[in-house]
Formats: structure tokens, sequence, C-alpha cells
């Protein structure tokens, strides 16, 4: 089956679990204790897994003859589709944790309403990645109340990441032409419907992390449409060096 | 290689068998519920496999394993194929899969969770330490050495010890 939508789609599914699992993955060697090193990177497989499973299907949807690491590694950052706030610097421990917690809630709901997709491949990949993104939710959102509701030094982090992100999270739910195309094929979920839902968890565990919310104002966009940040292009250039340099390469 | 055509469904689970899950090496595949369905065909034998969590670095491992045991027993050629649907759970392990668990160290899944709300808070859960078999235990991280593990520390004991995480 091609479908030039429902690849794009794909692509903003695998893509931002690619990109936020990347991010994830620098904590390697760098979390601030061991148990917190080890559960990083624990979600990072299993976001970078999906992302495999994602970007695969999206290959075979395409009909071109790409496999996930063509698409991972030799697309230009012009070429990804991953939301903005997935591709910002890692920060801090807060910053990592609140983003990690933003998204996870975002993608447990998105991945439970994929389990009722008309694409059986990718109602399979959902049905394990609600799984996944249970535990990633709990685990982040036990953070974000320790640390918010912590000491003055760690609140000051949190609601200070809260600040900076919240700008990010508007376009999570902006819908375009293709959401709505695959949508109405019964093949993937039209983001705004996750809205209220995610919006209803956040706050109730941002309430319980006594953090707040800042007054709602610019939202930044472009991810989708492939117009990202200045850090993008960093980033891929540390994640695509080695396939780049040695295409072919196996070990 | 030699093909042996129409090997019983119950002949090729004995071979899977012997195929042990390199993280965890007492719990074949078959006890851990990966193997989804083996048949002889006449091109050959087909397993079909379903992996535990996504981005499992075992998965493939297991599938070149599952292919040296019947090559070694001269059966071929095999196929080893990857389904994803329905996920695999922590249900599907078997009786005698959790009871060689707790006795290598590692305290087995609980039922799955089916909860499809988003709790904050986890469920309080009660595990047996898998030395001394108190109930006071604690855990100390929800995610462990592998994917499918927690850490969690007997009180009683005070041995550190696995959790293979209910999902």
């Amino acid at each position: 089956m091609t479908s030039p939508a429902f690849f794009e789609y794909l692509l903003r599914l695998g893509d931002d679990r690619l990109v936020v699992g990347h991010r994830l993955s620098e904590w390697c060697g760098h979390g601030p204790i061991l148990e917190e090193d080890i559960a990083l990177t624990n979600i990072a497989l299993d976001l970078i897994g999906e992302a495999t499973l994602l970007l695969k299907l999206a290959g075979q949807v395409e009909g071109k003859g790409r496999s996930e690491d063509a698409l991972a590694y030799f697309r230009d950052g012009i070429d990804f589709r991953n939301a903005l706030m997935l591709e910002l610097p890692k920060g801090d421990f807060g910053f990592t944790i609140l983003r990690q917690f933003f998204f996870s809630v975002y993608s447990l709901l998105q991945m439970e309403a994929l389990t009722r997709s008309a694409n059986a491949d990718l109602s399979g990949i959902a049905a394990k990645a609600v799984k996944e993104s249970r535990y990633h939710v709990r685990h982040c959102a036990e953070w974000v109340v320790t640390l918010g509701d912590g000491t003055d030094e760690s609140r000051a982090r949190v609601q200070g990441a809260v600040d900076d992100l919240w700008r990010y999270t508007g376009e999570l739910f902006i819908a375009d032409d293709i959401d709505r195309e695959v949508a109405s094929a019964g093949l993937g979920v039209d983001p705004s419907t996750l809205s209220d839902r995610w919006h209803s968890e956040v706050s109730r565990v941002l309430d319980d992390a006594t953090l707040t919310i800042p007054k709602t104002g610019y939202m930044q966009r472009g991810g989708r449409d492939g117009k990202h940040t200045e850090h993008l292009g960093h980033m891929l250039s540390e994640m695509q060096i080695v396939a780049r340099s040695y295409p072919g390469a196996s070990w | 290689m030699v093909k042996r055509a129409a090997l019983s469904r119950d002949e090729l689970f004995a071979v899977l068998e012997t195929v042990m899950d390199p993280e965890v090496p007492v719990l074949s595949v078959v006890d851990l519920g990966i193997i989804r369905d083996a048949e002889s065909t006449d091109a050959g034998v087909v397993v079909t496999i379903t992996p535990t969590y996504s981005g499992c670095p075992a998965m493939r491992e297991i599938e070149q394993n599952i292919r040296t045991a019947f090559e070694e027993q001269g059966i071929g050629p095999v196929d080893v194929r990857t389904v994803y649907s329905p996920a695999w759970t922590t249900d599907w392990i078997s009786a005698s899969g959790r009871e060689k668990l707790e006795a290598y160290g590692i305290a087995p899944p609980g039922p799955a969770d089916q909860d499809t709300l988003i709790t904050l808070r986890r469920r309080a859960e009660v595990l047996r330490c898998p030395y001394c078999k108190s109930l006071n235990t604690v855990e100390k991280s929800h995610f462990g050495s592998t994917a499918c593990k927690s850490i969690w520390v007997c009180n009683a004991c005070r041995q550190p010890f696995e959790h293979f995480k209910a999902i």
C-alpha cells in the first residue's frame, strides 16, 4: 500500500520518537544517579525501538525501497517531521524529565488511539508502545512531583523548564490536511482530539508538583513542515556521522 | 541442509525449549511466551515470534539462536518471522518459567496492568524476596539492567534483586 499522507504521518510518529530518544541517550553516563542513568537510557531504548518499527513501516508505505536506517541516517533536517520541543538540547535533569513527561503523556494518548488503526502493523506497534509509555509516564510524573514539590533549587529549575517548554506544547495538537486525511481513513488519529485529555492529565500532575502553567501566549510551530530550530542540525550531525562516513558499514 | 519434513508442533517446540533467553539464561523462549507459532512446511520450518519490548536488543540474537538450534539437529531451512500484534504480555510467561525465574533470583511478574488511565502513583506492589522469601521488600528503581526488569532490595536479608516487570 502506498499513500503519501500516511507516509508523512508515519514520519511524524517515527521522528518524534527518534529525536527525543536520541536526546535521552545523551544522558548515558551523565545521569545524576546510577539508577536514573539506567532509567533514562531504558526509556531511550524503548523510543528508538518504536521509531525503528515506525520508520520501517513508513519506508514500506512509501514504496521506494527506503529502510528505517536510510530514513534515520540519510535525511537532512529539513526532511525531519518531529515536533520542535523534542529536538531542544537536553538541558538539566529537570528540563529533560519535564519534556519527557509532556511527551510521554502525549504518546500514551496517541498510541492508545492508534491501537484502533485500520493498519494492522501500526495497531500492533501501538499496542506495544502503550505498555511502554505507561511506565514512562509514571516514572516521569513521580520525578516532576519530587522536583516541583522539592527544594527551592529543584523547584526553581523545573518551574523554569515549564516556562521554557510550554510554548512548544501547542504544536503537538495542531491538525493539518495530512492528519485529517489519515484520521478520516481510519489509519491515524487527529492530534487535536488528544488536547483536552493531555491538558487535564498534565495539569493534575503539575498541581501536585506545586508548579504553575504560564499564561498561554505565542506557540512555536514548524517541525511538522521541516522548519526546525538551529538545534536539530547539530544533533543530526552527531547522530548521523558514522552512518554517513562509512555507508553500508556493519558490525 | 537435510530437511526433515512434517515435524509435529510438539517436536518443533521441543527444539525451541532448548533455546534460552540470552539475558535470562534459565528461561527458554517457550517459557518466555514469545513463540507465537511453529510449523513445518514443504519449504522448511517457520517460527513466528513476537518481541518483548520494541527496542529489545536481544531479539536478533534470539532469532539466530533459534535457527542454530534447528540446524544443529539437521533441520532446515528455518524462517523466523516477527509479528507485533497481539502485543506480548508477561502473562504469557509459563508457570514453570515463573518458578525458574524465582529460583534464579528474579522476582516473577504479577498480572499485567490493564488500567488504561494515567495513574500518577503506581499501585502499591508487594514482592516476595526470591532469596529469603520475605515480603519486606522495596523498589529502588523502576528500570533495571534490561528493559524488562526493575531493581528491588530486600529489607530482611539486605539482598538486592531484580523483578521482571508486568506489562
